[in-house]
């Protein structure tokens, strides 16, 4: 008797538990779901401002026009468009910052880690090789346009007075060195993060394991390979699309980089989200076709995301549903 | 032999100790490196910043310094612009750390029907970038009217999906039920248990939330860039575009002794707080 009536009064308590998410939900419909959705019509209407006499046009819907000026040239090549060449760009920075960054990440958080090897500092290490990260990105980004200017910025004062070239270098002029600069910055930046992350994720196994194989007479290349690397495994995926997120994201640096602020040299660099902001706030104002955009950006963080959700799915959430389930059922059959 | 076995072991651990602190050094050289060339630049006549490079620091700093609001005048104040980011960011951080530890309570705490999806739902929204809506968020604020003030760039931060997730992952290990039990049968109301038990209970979690939520917002040129118009509400990161344009072009100096200032506050909040920060990224709290 007394169980029932404590069981009752806890189902009272629990639906507190929708004023305790309210705000949450309420906040969300209105500032991001809403604009979620208003992009998602807007792709599908003509909405630009006329230049030439300043007026507004649209939004009047027009099906998929603005999707097939995103995916086709207007010669008719597939692919062949300012989007596509802003994925790319996107894609090809990304991965030269990720590539390095998660080589070097795993490497110091494999020598962190070492008991047989060990590293005095550690800390002071972990504090410096974090800090660009927390910095503002934007600063950093002006930083290192002031840092390669030409032609006597810092950089190419060392170069030059070193005798390694003989010129001043125009880095920004130059696609790959434009590219080159954006990427180790964003390399530079979050390596030290990654490398945190990493080692909190060997920390985390169990250190017999590896002992037991130093017994076995396994090198240390062995454990890595063998023991480190499998069990980590599921961290540096979360990484891997983490990072691939992010990197979708790419804006302020090098919105901040070069002189036009649009991707120079000949938008080689311009990102993703810089050309949405583009097209959306520059010019012509083609509300439209930034939206159409931002789905493909859309549609490809979502896809990461799925990745991501099925890496991480969460072991004790799985239970607490199957013991959930089994409650309910006593309670049906109770009932009966 | 086997003495000799082991005197190569240890010095072949010696070498490679040597190895990987220099590689460290390096590497902790690398990130200071830039900061290191501002700060000392900064401190340089446009002058002497244009003839040679140095890492030696000059005495120029008040100079520059001067020049710089000099520059700046009544159009660009920098020092309202570090006014404007703090109460961005210091709201922004409360209502973030505030509600977002309440929805997680609502969803750890509470077991109503539909608890486990609303709990899906915000892992769902976790991952979707603010940039993807960003077109129809501009439209819709100024559609309301709230084109130029703080509350699009403030309000916003109570629905935090990454901070509730955190939240809840440790809501699980440090608040146990009996506790918030006891308070019920001692007659306190489920608001005021919240907010007096819970809380305080949190309060690392809450900590370590609050450094992140502060840098994300103080750091953020995204959306304040997109929706500020008005001059004197610009925050810092839309201060440092600025003195990349042509107004700032004439002196070397100024631009560096710019930089530092932006850079400052950050740097020292984290010199304050690394040990918490790199703890709170280890956790894997820390999502950008």
């Amino acid at each position: 008797m007394r169980k029932t009536s404590g069981k009752r009064k806890s189902v009272e308590y629990d639906k507190y538990g929708w004023l305790f998410i309210a705000p949450f939900f309420i906040i969300f419909i209105i500032f991001q779901l809403w604009p979620l959705i208003y992009t998602i019509g807007l792709a599908f209407c003509e909405s630009y401002t006329d230049s030439l006499f300043n007026v507004e046009v649209g939004p009047t819907f027009n099906g998929l026009e603005n999707f097939k000026t995103i995916f086709m040239s207007e010669k008719g090549v597939l692919f062949d468009t300012y989007t596509f060449q802003a994925l790319w760009n996107t894609a090809i920075m990304w991965l030269a910052s990720f590539i390095p960054q998660i080589l070097l990440a795993l490497l110091l958080a494999v020598w962190f880690t070492d008991t047989r090897v060990k590293l005095k500092g550690q800390g002071a290490y972990k504090m410096l090789v974090f800090l660009p990260n927390i910095i503002t990105a934007a600063t950093i980004s002006v930083l290192f346009y002031k840092l390669f200017d030409y032609p006597n910025g810092p950089i190419n004062q060392l170069l030059v007075s070193s005798g390694l070239v003989k010129d001043a270098v125009r880095f920004f002029s130059n696609k790959w060195a434009t590219r080159g600069i954006i990427s180790f910055i964003n390399f530079w930046m979050w390596y030290g993060n990654t490398m945190i992350v990493l080692s909190a994720g060997i920390l985390g196994i169990n250190p017999s394991l590896i002992e037991a194989a130093r017994v076995d007479g396994a090198t240390s290349m062995q454990i890595f390979r063998k023991i480190t690397l499998p069990l980590l495994k599921p961290i540096l995926l979360f990484t891997l699309v983490n990072s691939a997120i992010g990197g979708m994201q790419m804006y302020d640096i090098p919105k901040l980089l070069t002189a036009s602020g649009q991707g120079d040299p000949d938008f080689s660099t311009r990102t993703i989200t810089m050309y949405i902001r583009d097209l959306a706030f520059t010019g012509s104002k083609q509300l439209g076709k930034a939206s159409a955009v931002s789905m493909v950006l859309f549609v490809v963080t979502t896809i990461l995301s799925l990745c991501l959700f099925y890496i991480m799915r969460d072991k004790d959430e799985i239970r607490e549903k199957k013991e959930i389930k089994a409650r309910e059922k006593m309670e049906r059959r109770a009932q009966r | 032999m086997n003495t000799g076995k082991e005197r190569s072991l240890s010095a072949s651990i010696r070498m490679a100790q040597i190895f990987r602190i220099a590689i460290c050094v390096f590497l902790c050289l690398l990130s200071l490196f830039p900061f290191w060339v501002m700060l000392v630049n900064a401190t340089r006549t446009s002058v002497e910043i244009q003839t040679h490079f140095s890492l030696v620091p000059s005495v120029s700093f008040p100079e520059n310094y001067s020049k710089l609001i000099a520059q700046c005048n009544e159009n660009v104040p920098l020092w309202r612009y570090m006014v404007n980011s703090l109460i961005i960011a210091v709201s922004s951080t409360a209502l973030t750390v505030y509600f977002s530890t309440m929805t997680a309570y609502g969803v750890t705490i509470y077991k109503f029907k539909g608890a486990s999806f609303v709990w899906a739902f915000i892992m769902g929204i976790m991952m979707i970038p603010a940039q993807v809506s960003s077109i129809g968020f501009f439209r819709f604020i100024y559609k309301i009217g709230l084109g130029n003030s703080y509350i699009p760039l403030i309000l916003p931060a109570i629905a935090a999906p990454a901070t509730v997730f955190f939240m809840r992952q440790y809501m699980i290990s440090a608040l146990p039920k009996e506790i918030i039990d006891a308070a019920r049968i001692d007659g306190s109301g489920e608001f005021r248990t919240f907010n007096t038990i819970a809380v305080p209970l949190m309060k690392p979690a809450i900590a370590t939330q609050c450094i992140f939520a502060f840098i994300g917002s103080w750091n953020n040129f995204y959306t304040p860039s997109m929706l500020l118009t008005s001059q004197s509400k610009y925050t810092l990161p839309m201060f440092v575009q600025i003195m990349r344009g042509e107004r700032f072009r004439t002196d070397f100096g100024i631009i560096y002794v710019g930089l530092v200032i932006t850079i400052a506050p950050i740097f020292i909040v984290y010199c304050l707080l690394s040990k918490y920060i790199i703890a709170g990224v280890a956790l894997g709290g820390v999502k950008e």
